[in-house]
């Protein structure tokens, strides 16, 4: 089970199925699932589309899941994002982190989490009344990522 | 023709790409110029590079994120984009 980008919606029970075949000596296991929001401060939203840079996305989304895996002593830390056009409610991201113990699985997927809304090319545009709106990073995601 | 060697791929992404209007360019570039210096040379292009670049741009060279001091070789892929948003 590889890290990895994906037109296709997310199937979380297979995604937590493979996560958790065969994981060894493994204490814990953390996943996270992050959902498209119905809203915004400006009102209800008609889904989202996330934009990528082909092979630099990839590349990325690998290279965090291994320094991740790594930084926490993991045995198994997997990311995966959907891309393209995504409705309401669907799932956009989960992350997979098994560990011996559960604290290390939970800061990993923390970690994993925080420093891919920093560092993996990718840009959500939110759709409101028939009309794309480009979302702007926020500060308090690059404070959540500094802490590390 | 002859193939002029002394050029980079410049690629745009999200809001970028959208007020330049173009997916990507190729621009000629001078020996040991700057990602900052080439950056200036295209917001000089017209007013839609000008805008398109103004506000924060991060850029990456052959796909990895670099700053601005970074040196640009000949053949590089360049990449011009706002701040990241995913998750």
């Amino acid at each position: 089970m590889n890290s990895h980008l994906t037109f296709s919606s997310l199937d979380l029970n297979q995604l937590n199925s493979d996560f958790n075949a065969d994981l060894g000596g493994a204490g814990a296991s953390v996943t996270f699932t992050g959902f498209v929001r119905d809203f915004n401060v400006k009102g209800k939203l008609d889904g989202l589309e996330l934009e990528h840079y082909p092979g630099m996305t990839e590349n990325a989304l690998q290279e965090l899941a291994n320094k991740s895996r790594a930084k926490f002593h993991c045995l198994r830390l997997v990311v995966v994002h959907r891309v393209g056009k995504i409705e309401n409610h669907e799932p956009i991201v989960w992350v997979g982190a098994a560990s011996h113990h559960r604290q290390s699985a939970f800061d990993a997927a923390m970690y994993t989490m925080d420093v891919l809304k920093q560092s993996v090319p990718l840009w959500k545009k939110e759709w409101m009344d028939g009309k794309a709106i480009w979302v702007d990073a926020k500060d308090s995601d690059k404070i959540a990522a500094s802490r590390w | 023709m002859t193939e002029n060697k002394n050029t980079v791929i410049i690629k745009f992404f999200a809001l970028v790409r959208e007020q330049i209007g173009l997916d990507e360019i190729t621009e000629t570039i001078t020996d040991n110029e700057t990602l900052d210096e080439l950056k200036r040379r295209i917001e000089a292009k017209g007013d839609n590079f000008a805008l398109a670049l103004s506000g924060p741009v991060v850029m990456a060279c052959n796909q990895t994120m670099v700053d601005g001091t970074h040196t640009i070789n000949y053949g590089d892929e360049i990449a011009f984009f706002p701040p990241v948003t995913g998750g």
